[in-house]
C-alpha cells in the first residue's frame, strides 16, 4: 500500500575499460512495464548527464571505474540518489514514488504491482486473467498460479489451497480487509467477487507480517484496480455464457476520477447457472446464483488521501443432491455407484441441500505522506457473514435452515512506515479487532459454532535493507493476542467421555439435564517472524531465500466441532484442550527473467509443530446405522514440495509456459501421509499471439493431474443388513490420474469512439473427459464437470 | 490543518472500535427436533405374550453407544403383528415422531430383512400411503422352527417406491437416504 507509485530502473549493464567504461541501462514503468522516456540521470562530481531516450534506453561512456552517486530524476517522479560501483555488472532495482499528478499518461491496466516480500516469490494474476474467468471464483482464478490448488465441494465451492494446505491457513486480502468470512469451512468457499479485482498476488508463505503472522499456508491479496488522477469516466462491462450450466455472467463498472484527486467507482456482477453436467448425467442440485455490488470512492492526492468502500456478496448454491447422505448405508451404496444416485433433468432451481451466504464488507482507510520520513496509515473495517444451510429436513422444516451462524467483525489497523533512506525501508503497525459469533437458535438443530467474542490484538515491524545492487535483506517481528470468549453447550455425554468434567469443571454455568451450558476462555500468545534475502547474479538471475515462522491459534471448528455432518457422512469431534501450531518454514526461488527464456524453481519446507488435522478414529453406532468418527488431533508434520516455472519464446509469434507443482506431505510422529494433499500437477500451455491480427491470441493448455499415490487408509468398515455382512467402506483411496485439454482465444476490435471489444472463446475439457479430482469433497459421488464452451464478450469505454 | 483533520478522524475511529462491550445475556440450548432417539416394535401374536423391541439412543449421535433390548423369544411357527413408535426424548415433553413419519407416508417406508439362520417369512405390509404403496408402521410375519438371527428394521425417506420389488419390501433398488437402520438378534424358541 505505502509503495503505491513507484518508478522502477532495471537493466543496467557495464562493460569494462580502463576509464573507458560503459553503463547502460533502460527506465520502465513500475505499473504496466512501459518504458519511461526523459529521464535524467547524473553522475555526482563528474556533473555527467544523460536523458533516456524514447525507448527509455540510455548509455554513458567513458566512464572511470569507482563509486558514483547517480542522481536519478524524471519529471513524474521523486528524485533519488543511487549508488554505483563502476564496472558494475548485474541487475538494479531502483523504486521512487511516483508524482501522482503526472500519473495522467499511464493506462489504468490491473493494480499497482507491489512488492509485498522481496525475499519469496511473488506471483500475480493479471486483469487480463481475471476477466476472461469472469464466470468463476477467486478458488478457481488462483489454480493459474504454481503451488496453488484447490479444495472444492462439487464445482461452486472452491476454497485455495497454497502449498498443500487452506482454510484458516490461508488469509485472504480482499482490498486491504482481512477477509472474516467462516473461513475455517472446509466448504465454505471465499466470499469475493472475483470481477472487482484488478490483481490477485498470492504469496506462498507468511512473510508478509503486515497482513498477519498466522498465514501457515500462504496469502492471497486481492487489490481493486488503480486510481488515476485525471479527469475522465471510463468503465468495461464483461458477458459471459456458458453451455455448461447454460449460464452466464454479466459484470460492469464505472469509474469517474477528477484531475484534483477525488474518484468514485461502481461495479455490479451477476451470475447464474442451473445444474452442471458431468461427460455422462446431470449434476442434479448444482445450480448456482450469485450477485456482488461494490462502490468505492475517495480522494488520492500526492500528501493525503482516503478511500471508502462497500462491497456486498450474495450467493446461494445447490450441494449436490447425491452427495447428501442419510446413514453409512447410503454412504456406503454412493461410493460404490459409479453414476450419482440422484440424477434429475436439468433444471435452473436450487434445493436443499444448498448454502446462502452474504457478505458485507466496509471500510474507510487514510493516509498522511510526512515529509522526510514515510506515511501514516489507517484503516477501519467491517464486516457481516452470514452463512445459511438448508438441509434435506423431516416434517416441513426444509425451509428453515439447519446452519444459521452471524459472524460481524470489527478491524482496526494503523502502518507507519519509512523510506526516506533509498536504502532502508521499514513499517510497523498495529491491529485491533473485535468479532462476535451468534448462532441463531431458531434452527432446530444444535449450533455448530457456539456463540462467541473474540478480541484480537497485533503489532508488527517489518525492515528491508539494500546492501547493494545484488543484495537485498528483509526482516520481520509480529506478536498477536487473541482472546476468544465463548458460550457453549455440550451434551453431557460427550463433556464426560472426553473428560471434560475432570478437567474443566470450573467452565460450566449452567445445567440443563442432558446439556451442560459452559463458557470456556482462551488466551493465545501468538509470535511470528520472518528473515530473507535476496540476491541478485549474473545478468537476470535472482536467487531468493526466506524463513518465516508462523503462528495459528486453533479455529472455532478446530476447538468445537461436536456433532453429525451430514454433507460428509461423519461425526466431527474438536478439542478444548488444543494449542496453536506453529510453523516454520524455509523456501527458496531462483529466478530468471528475459524476453526469450525465463524460469523460475521455488523449492521449500514447511515443518509445523502440533499441526491441527482432522482423520478416522472410530466408529459410532447411531439409529442411522454406524458413522464413522473423525476427530480433529495435533501432532507434528513436515510438507515438502517444489513449484517450476518455465517460460520459452519459440518465435517471435509462439510461447510455450510450463508449470508444475509437487506438495508432500507426512505426519512425523506416525510416519504417515497427510491426508487430502494436492496431487501431482503439470501444466503446459502453447501460446499465439499476432498484434497485426486484431491482437489475436491463442492458447491451448494441457494439464495433467498425477494420482496422489501417498494417503493414509482411513477406510472403515459397516455392516449391511441387506447383505447380512460386513463391507468395507473405501473412503481413502484417491481417483485415477487425469488428463483435461483447454482451449483460449481472444480478438480485439475497435468499435465506436475510443472502445475496445474483446470476443473470446473458451473451451474447458474439450475432449469431454470423464474425471474425478481428489481433493474435490464429492468425487466420491460423482464425475467432475464435462466439456464447457464460453462465449466471453469485453467492452471498454 | 486538512491532515490534522485527517488524524483526528481516524483516532476518533480507534475510540469507537475499543469501546465495544460484551454482552453477558446466556442463550438458551437447543434441543435437536429431527432426531429419533427411540424405536419400539411389539410384536403381539394370540398365542403368547407380547415381544417388544427396543432401540435407545438418548444422546443421539453423541458418544453413548444405544442401549438395544429384546423382550423375550419369539413363538415358533406363530404369526405375529408387528406396530412401531418412534420417539424423540432428547425433548421435553417427549415427541411421537410416529405421526410425523405417518403424516408423509408417501415420503416414507420401512424394510424389514431377515438375517441367515433365522426363520421369520411372510412379512406383509398393513398400512399404505394414498398411493397405495406400503409403508411399514404396521406389518405381520411368520416365525418358523426354532432358529436364531438377526432382523433388521430401516426407514428410508426420499426413496423411489415404484422401483422395482420395493412395494413387495425389497431394499435393493429404493434410493434415497437412510433414517432407521437397526438390527436385534432374535431367537425363535
Amino acid at each position: 500500500m505505502r509503495l503505491f507509485f513507484l518508478c522502477l530502473f532495471i537493466g543496467f549493464q557495464a562493460v569494462s575499460q580502463n576509464c573507458s567504461e560503459i553503463l547502460q541501462g533502460s527506465v520502465v514503468d513500475f505499473h504496466d512495464g512501459t518504458n519511461l522516456a526523459g529521464a535524467t540521470i547524473g553522475f555526482a562530481g563528474i556533473e555527467k548527464f544523460v536523458q533516456t531516450d524514447l525507448d527509455g534506453n540510455f548509455s554513458v561512456d567513458n566512464l572511470c571505474p569507482g563509486t558514483y552517486n547517480l542522481q536519478v530524476s524524471h519529471p513524474e517522479c521523486d528524485t533519488k540518489s543511487i549508488r554505483v560501483t563502476i564496472p558494475h555488472s548485474g541487475k538494479i532495482v531502483i523504486k521512487l514514488e511516483h508524482h501522482l499528478e503526472e500519473l495522467d499518461k499511464v493506462t489504468v491496466k490491473g493494480s499497482a504491482g507491489i512488492d509485498y516480500v522481496v525475499s519469496q516469490q511473488e506471483n500475480r494474476i493479471t486483469s487480463e486473467q481475471i476477466e476472461n474467468l469472469s464466470y468463476a471464483s477467486l478458488g478457481d482464478a488462483l489454480k493459474l498460479l504454481s503451488g496453488v490448488s484447490s479444495l472444492n465441494t462439487g464445482s461452486n465451492v472452491v476454497k485455495p489451497v497454497i502449498h498443500g494446505l487452506h482454510s484458516s491457513r490461508v488469509v485472504i486480502m480482499n482490498n486491504g480487509v482481512r477477509m472474516q468470512d467462516q473461513e475455517w469451512g472446509v466448504e465454505h468457499a471465499p466470499n469475493v467477487d472475483l470481477n472487482t479485482a484488478g490483481s490477485i498476488s498470492v504469496i506462498k508463505g507468511a512473510s508478509a507480517l503486515q497482513y498477519g503472522g498466522d498465514a501457515v499456508g500462504g496469502i492471497v491479496l486481492v487489490e481493486p484496480s488503480r486510481i488515476i488522477r485525471k479527469d475522465t469516466l471510463f468503465g468495461n462491462t464483461l458477458v459471459t455464457g456458458a453451455t455448461n450450466g447454460r449460464g452466464g455472467t454479466i459484470s460492469s463498472s464505472m469509474t469517474k476520477t477528477y484531475q484534483t484527486g477525488w474518484y468514485g467507482s461502481l461495479r455490479g456482477t451477476f451470475k447464474r447457472f442451473g445444474d452442471f453436467e458431468a461427460p455422462g448425467y446431470v449434476l442434479s442440485n448444482t445450480a448456482v446464483i450469485e450477485n456482488g455490488t461494490s462502490l468505492r470512492f475517495g480522494l488520492n492526492k500526492f500528501k493525503y488521501g482516503f478511500e471508502g468502500y462497500y462491497s456486498f456478496f450474495n450467493t446461494e448454491s445447490g450441494i449436490l443432491r447425491a452427495s447428501h447422505l442419510g446413514g453409512a448405508d447410503d454412504q456406503f451404496r454412493a461410493i460404490n455407484s459409479d453414476r450419482p444416485l440422484v440424477i434429475n433433468d436439468f433444471t435452473y432451481v436450487i434445493d436443499n441441500p444448498k448454502q446462502q451466504v452474504s457478505h458485507h464488507l466496509a471500510k474507510v482507510k487514510g493516509f498522511y505522506r510526512i515529509a522526510n520520513f514515510g506515511k501514516l496509515e489507517a484503516q477501519y473495517d467491517f464486516q457481516f457473514n452470514n452463512r445459511l444451510e438448508f438441509d434435506v429436513r423431516r416434517g416441513g422444516r426444509g425451509d428453515r435452515a439447519s446452519v444459521d451462524l452471524e459472524l460481524t467483525t470489527h478491524s482496526l489497523t494503523s502502518d507507519i512506515s519509512y523510506d526516506a533512506n533509498p536504502n532502508f525501508k521499514a513499517n510497523a503497525g498495529i491491529l485491533m479487532r473485535y468479532q462476535n459469533n451468534f448462532a441463531n437458535p431458531e434452527t432446530g438443530v444444535r449450533r455448530l459454532i457456539p456463540d462467541y467474542d473474540k478480541y484480537d490484538a497485533g503489532i508488527y515491524a517489518l525492515g528491508k535493507y539494500t546492501l547493494n545492487e545484488a543484495w537485498l535483506l528483509e526482516a520481520g517481528f509480529r506478536y498477536d493476542y487473541n482472546h476468544i470468549d465463548a458460550k457453549k453447550f455440550y451434551r453431557k455425554s460427550l463433556w464426560e467421555s472426553r473428560g471434560y468434567d475432570v478437567e474443566f469443571p470450573g467452565i460450566v454455568i449452567e445445567d440443563f439435564g442432558t446439556q451442560l451450558l459452559t463458557n470456556p476462555v482462551f488466551n493465545f500468545h501468538n509470535f511470528s517472524g520472518t528473515l530473507g534475502f535476496s540476491y541478485s547474479f549474473l545478468e537476470n538471475y535472482k536467487l531468493m531465500f526466506n524463513y518465516a515462522l508462523a503462528t495459528r491459534a486453533p479455529n472455532p471448528s478446530e476447538l468445537f466441532s461436536e456433532g453429525l455432518h451430514h454433507s460428509a457422512a461423519r461425526i466431527e469431534l474438536g478439542d478444548i484442550r488444543f494449542t496453536q501450531e506453529i510453523a516454520n518454514k524455509f523456501s527458496v526461488s531462483l529466478e530468471r527473467e528475459s524476453n526469450g527464456f525465463g524460469f523460475s524453481v521455488n523449492p521449500y519446507v514447511n515443518s509445523i509443530r502440533d499441526f491441527l488435522l482432522i482423520e478416522p478414529r472410530g466408529i459410532e453406532q447411531t439409529i442411522r446405522g454406524n458413522f464413522q468418527v473423525w476427530e480433529f488431533r495435533q501432532t507434528n508434520a513436515t510438507l515438502l514440495g517444489a513449484d517450476v516455472d518455465a517460460f520459452v519464446r519459440l518465435n517471435t509469434d509462439f510461447g510455450l509456459h510450463t508449470k508444475f507443482s509437487i506438495v508432500k506431505g507426512y505426519d512425523t510422529t506416525s510416519n504417515e501421509a497427510l491426508i487430502n494433499m494436492p496431487p501431482a500437477n503439470l501444466s503446459n500451455i502453447l501460446k499465439f499471439e499476432k498484434g497485426q491480427w486484431n491482437n489475436l491470441r491463442l492458447s491451448m493448455e494441457s494439464n495433467y493431474v498425477f494420482r496422489q499415490n501417498e494417503f493414509p487408509d482411513t477406510n472403515f468398515e459397516i455392516f449391511l443388513p441387506a447383505e447380512d455382512a460386513f463391507a468395507v467402506v473405501d473412503v481413502s483411496t484417491p481417483p485415477e490420474a487425469y488428463h483435461l485439454l483447454h482451449f483460449n482465444a481472444d480478438m480485439d476490435f475497435e468499435v465506436f469512439n475510443k472502445s475496445t471489444l474483446t470476443l473470446g472463446l473458451t473451451v474447458n475439457n474439450i475432449l469431454n473427459t470423464e474425471y474425478r479430482d481428489y481433493l474435490n469433497r464429492l468425487r466420491y459421488y460423482a464425475d467432475d464437470l464435462g466439456r464447457n464452451i464460453l462465449l466471453r464478450l469485453k467492452i471498454n469505454y | 490543518m486538512k491532515n490534522l483533520k485527517f488524524l483526528a478522524f481516524f483516532f476518533t475511529a480507534a475510540l469507537l472500535l475499543v469501546s465495544c462491550s460484551n454482552d453477558d445475556d446466556n442463550s438458551e440450548p437447543i434441543n435437536e427436533e429431527e432426531v429419533i432417539t427411540t424405536l419400539t416394535a411389539s410384536l403381539t401374536t394370540p398365542d403368547g405374550p407380547t415381544i417388544l423391541l427396543t432401540y435407545r439412543d438418548l444422546d443421539g449421535d453423541g458418544p453413548n453407544p444405544p442401549l438395544i433390548t429384546v423382550s423375550g423369544n419369539l413363538l415358533p411357527n406363530a404369526t405375529y403383528t408387528g406396530s412401531l413408535i418412534l420417539l424423540n426424548e432428547t425433548e421435553s415433553p417427549v415427541e411421537d415422531i410416529t405421526e410425523e413419519i405417518a403424516e408423509e407416508d408417501d415420503e416414507h417406508q420401512f424394510f424389514f430383512q431377515v438375517g441367515a439362520g433365522l426363520n421369520i417369512s411372510n412379512v406383509t405390509y398393513l398400512d399404505f400411503d394414498g398411493n397405495g404403496n406400503p409403508l411399514g408402521l404396521n406389518f405381520s410375519f411368520q416365525t418358523g422352527d426354532a432358529s436364531q438371527g438377526n432382523f433388521t428394521i430401516t426407514l428410508r425417506h426420499d426413496l423411489d417406491k415404484n422401483a422395482a420389488g420395493v412395494s413387495e419390501g425389497n431394499i435393493a433398488n429404493a434410493g434415497g437416504e437412510t433414517d432407521i437402520a437397526v438390527t436385534f438378534p432374535m431367537v425363535i424358541q
